[in-house]
């Protein structure tokens, strides 16, 4: 099973070019996750390790940046750069970096109450901005780190420690939410627990120039524990979205995932419907639209900074201001 | 903005005036008087124009060789409502024979466009016993009832309390030259105040034309029509005149606004990224940059909230270029945990707090020193950040450039300050010459040796190279969380304290840079006055005064805040008594509840209390508008009596 690319073979692309590089798997891994047993951050750690070294990211010049939270600890186990920011932060951030450098690769890893509460106003501009960024929304439905509160996506009745009785609301939908908003350009969700189809969106997502927007379903086994295996155990309530545009499923994965959609993540509309499914759970590429303009391209064109344009620009700006010596105080006779 | 202030200009605009023959007709026997130095006030409703006038009389007088100073008079409002008290909107100009240091204490002379909103003026207690004031008269006529019998009685209440009232008929004598008299008395009362100010014509004539440089000549040429008419409206009307003598330049001098002096030093510094969200009264800055800064590779980001422009501007930071993030005291308060994250993580950013009154929403367009403790002190934990204060227009510019490189050098966060009364004011100074010492060295890119920790912190200053992203071998995840010197998450004690020290040490490296500031005045004596910020012009005006008679008075004027240069400590025991001079709150011990033990002091009291164990005594003002000479003045009058 592939993303649908177009690769020419030839005998060309089989040399390293002089500026070309290679990478190995061990080249981006640092320290050892202290994330729990079971949890589905792992999976998406090994994911995007593989990404870089697929993709032969350079190290120096790849930056991951995050938020806070238990998906937020992901840049610390990446050996490239990293920057393990603020609370619902990691968004402006990440812009921050690419209107400084847009020539760096930028990833972001946040969780649903990093990205959908405290720093949801900032997710919305953030797709509007469309700033060409990868991000992952680690989406466990469950605060973690702070230990069982209830977060935005948790469904209505989930018992934590700050709704013992059982939540109140129904749960938050992002991609419906995102769909929404002027300017997005990929929509994608995916669930952690395929390996296979979860690298496979992550691909599509790196190569989307824009902001790419991946909601990963996250298993908590710690404080959701089983909350995901009614999903995992039927198949049936998995809806792979396929299109030659989108996700092509491999002959395996089709011969488990029967549930199949066609669907063209060019259609807008489609896209919003199928969003506001939360069972069957759809994954693939909802909405991709590759002309969205990126704010940095915007902003950042023809951009020169050199000491003489910064002295041109001050002193062309001073004349305006300026008093110079020789305009003599003529009086009025009085 | 750019319109304001200008004579570089003039030459263009000189091209684009009717004629400049003089002007010749009735004039009515003058008696001229010679000045040292006039205050004026023009005030109308919003969007008639006072503001504009006043700047032009500002620049005319300052391109004449006069020192000027300027403090714009600012309703909250948008559009409040005509003809009211609170909804005054203009500009007092203060000119004089000699460089101007601020806006002084009562005005000579005031033009009103409606006696409403001068009344706001005269109650405020801004205008001077006897003040002459140009009225419109055209209220007197007024159809409807409620307004004319208004006018009468604000008249004659104004002629009662001893004011020298001269009714300017400004709409009747407008409408002989516009069908909109609205959009022209501003003009035509400048033309007023040039005939009276004995202004040169030819300048004026020029100033219109800037002024009015980005439309059409019509406008141009019509404006100038409305000038010349006021002018030989005074001439023919008005009996005196005054001269103030001029000042010879030897020197080219700029002449703009604090915002604009801030906006200049961002872009002097070579910084390539101001993320902003809109606040009153730094907006300013902002927009006068947006014009500016694309043209040398610089972008205006504004963000989605005042959180967003500090993290967008620390990611842009971190990624090799220093940015700067432009605000005012609520949205300083928003960053608060941003700038910790800075601190924590060593990452080079610029701050700019043009302070308002507070606290929460406060007085927006009103200016106060507000925010100093919260600038030092502010952010949870331990959170050494390099805060300086501009006291003048010039400060404005270069405290910018200098909180570049300190930022660049020390790896932290600087936080300027300044305030609504300099963003506002208007004051002539020595042009600045671009050097290419202002901008920062680029980064040292170069590989980093293997085993070098991303914060291998020098032990004795607490410094550190810093890797940014692209540059090989030296990947790391910045973190703020406590971490060691591979930038590791790390929770033992030793690894915070060690972090803890070496982020403090940086601000004991800076100090050992610093030097004391000068004394004003005498390097000893019976009473020094500290100061900080915007209130440097009123508190060394009123020191001279009480110098020139005989008291043994000087002060001491702080840019930088923290740290503090050494020597504060030596010069204030030189002096019998130490009292800090600032528009903040204090507790007066005239309150009834009021007493040592629960005084609390001004800012920048109590850090000098805490520092020097000196018994340090405070002088405060929250009175919305910038601090006058001769309330300080009064104020240290009283203080050195209790000495004695």
């Amino acid at each position: 099973m592939s993303i649908s690319f177009d690769p020419t073979p030839s005998f060309a692309q089989c040399l390293l070019g002089p500026t070309d590089e290679h990478h190995e798997l061990d080249e981006y891994q640092t320290g050892v996750p202290r994330w729990c047993n079971g949890c589905g951050d792992n999976g998406i750690l090994s994911a995007m390790q593989r990404l870089c070294r697929d993709y032969d990211l350079s190290p120096e010049r790849t930056v991951f940046v995050s938020g806070i939270g238990c998906s937020s600890r992901l840049p610390h186990y990446m050996k490239t750069y990293g920057f393990h920011g603020l609370h619902g932060r990691a968004l402006p951030i990440a812009e921050g970096i690419k209107m400084s450098r847009p020539d760096l690769p930028v990833f972001v890893s946040t969780g649903d109450g990093d990205c959908l509460s405290i720093g949801a106003g900032h997710w919305m501009h953030a797709i509007r901005y469309n700033m060409d960024m990868t991000v992952l929304l680690h989406d466990n439905s469950i605060y973690g780190l702070t230990k069982k509160q209830v977060s935005p996506t948790s469904p209505i009745g989930t018992k934590s420690n700050t709704t013992p009785k059982g939540s109140y609301l129904e749960a938050f939908n992002p991609l419906q939410t995102a769909l929404g908003i002027e300017g997005v350009s990929f929509i994608a969700q995916m669930v952690d627990w395929v390996p296979e189809m979860l690298y496979d969106i992550l691909q599509a997502a790196y190569r989307h120039r824009g902001f790419s927007f991946v909601r990963i379903i996250q298993r908590c086994p710690e404080f959701m524990p089983g909350f995901f295996d009614p999903y995992m155990n039927d198949p049936e309530r998995i809806q792979l979205l396929t299109h030659p545009n989108g996700l092509t499923p491999s002959g395996n994965m089709s011969k488990v995932y029967r549930n199949q959609l066609v669907h063209d993540p060019s259609n807008l509309d489609r896209a919003r419907e199928i969003a506001s499914s939360a069972d069957p759970i759809p994954v693939g590429i909802l909405y991709q639209n590759p002309d969205v303009p990126r704010l940095e391209v915007i902003r950042g064109a023809g951009r020169v900074r050199t000491p003489e344009t910064v002295q041109q620009g001050l002193d062309s700006e001073l004349d305006k201001f300026t008093i110079w010596p020789d305009t003599e105080p003529a009086l009025v006779e009085a | 903005m750019s319109e304001l202030l200008t004579n570089g200009a003039a030459t263009a605009a000189r091209d684009n005036v009717l004629d400049l023959e003089p002007l010749t007709g009735d004039r009515v026997k003058k008696r001229v008087t010679v000045v040292d130095e006039q205050i004026v006030e023009i005030v109308s409703d919003s969007g008639e124009g006072a503001q504009r006038c006043g700047q032009a009389l500002a620049a005319l007088a300052a391109r004449s060789g006069r020192g000027i100073w300027t403090v714009e008079i600012i309703p909250a409002e948008i559009q409040p409502p005509a003809r009211s008290i609170a909804g005054g909107s203009g500009n007092r100009v203060r000119m004089g024979s000699h460089p101007i240091t601020n806006g002084g204490d009562e005005a000579d002379l005031a033009v009103a466009f409606n006696e409403q909103v001068l009344l706001g003026r005269e109650r405020e207690g801004e205008l001077k016993p006897g003040c002459r004031i140009l009225l419109e008269s055209m209220w007197r006529t007024d159809r409807n009832p409620a307004i004319s019998s208004q006018y009468l009685q604000t008249y004659d209440e104004l002629v009662a309390k001893g004011y020298n009232v001269i009714e300017v008929p400004m709409e009747a004598e407008c409408r002989k030259l516009v069908s909109d008299p609205r959009r022209g008395k501003n003009m035509f009362v400048l033309g007023i105040l040039c005939n009276i100010y004995t202004l040169d014509l030819v300048l004026a004539r020029e100033q219109v034309a800037l002024t009015f440089g980005k439309k059409d000549q019509r406008v141009i040429d019509t404006n100038i029509r409305l000038l010349e008419a006021g002018w030989s409206w005074a001439e023919a009307n008005v009996d005196f005149q005054f001269e103030i003598p001029t000042m010879r330049l030897t020197e080219p001098q700029v002449v703009f606004n604090g915002n604009i002096a801030i906006a200049l030093g961002v872009l002097a510094s070579g910084m390539e990224i101001c993320a902003m969200y809109p606040i009153t009264p730094a907006t300013s800055a902002s927009h006068y940059l947006s014009e500016i800064f694309e043209k040398t590779g610089g972008i205006v980001h504004q963000a989605e909230d005042e959180i967003a422009a500090a993290t967008f501007a620390i990611g842009a930071s971190y990624a090799g270029k220093c940015a700067v993030t432009i605000t005012s005291g609520p949205g300083y308060s928003l960053k608060q945990e941003a700038l910790g994250l800075a601190v924590m993580a060593e990452i080079p950013l610029v701050v700019v707090n043009v302070q308002r009154g507070g606290p929460s929403t406060g007085q927006p367009t009103k200016p106060e020193q507000g925010d100093l403790m919260t600038s030092i002190f502010g952010s949870h934990g331990d959170a050494p950040k390099v805060v300086i204060a501009a006291s003048t227009i010039e400060d404005c510019f270069y405290s910018v450039i200098t909180a570049r490189k300190i930022a660049e050098t020390f790896n932290c966060v600087v936080v300027v300050l300044s305030d609504g009364s300099l963003a506002t004011a208007q004051q002539p100074f020595p042009r600045p010459t671009f050097s290419e010492d202002w901008l920062a060295p680029p980064i040292d890119q170069s590989p980093v040796p293997t085993g070098t920790g991303a914060y291998d912190w020098d032990g004795t200053t607490g410094l550190m190279r810093r890797f940014i992203p692209g540059q090989p071998g030296g990947m790391h995840t910045l973190t703020g969380l406590a971490h060691d010197r591979a930038s590791k998450v790390a929770y033992d004690p030793a690894s915070n304290e060690a972090g803890l020290r070496n982020r403090s040490l940086k601000m004991a490296a800076l100090q050992k840079t610093l030097r004391c500031p000068d004394v004003h005045g005498d390097p000893d004596g019976d009473l020094l006055v500290v100061g900080w910020g915007s209130t440097r012009g009123a508190i060394e005006e009123a020191v001279d005064g009480l110098r020139a008679d005989g008291k043994r008075v000087s002060s001491l004027h702080l840019r930088f805040l923290n740290p503090m240069p050494s020597g504060i400590g030596d010069i204030m025991k030189r002096f019998k008594k130490v009292i800090s001079v600032e528009s903040n709150w204090s507790d007066s011990l005239d309150d009834e509840l009021i007493d040592e033990e629960n005084r609390r002091y001004s800012a920048l009291a109590m850090l000098l209390r805490a520092k020097y164990l000196v018994d340090i005594d405070c002088w405060t003002e929250v009175r919305s508008r910038p601090i006058k000479p001769g309330v300080v003045r009064a104020a240290l009058s009283a203080a050195l009596e209790k000495l004695s």
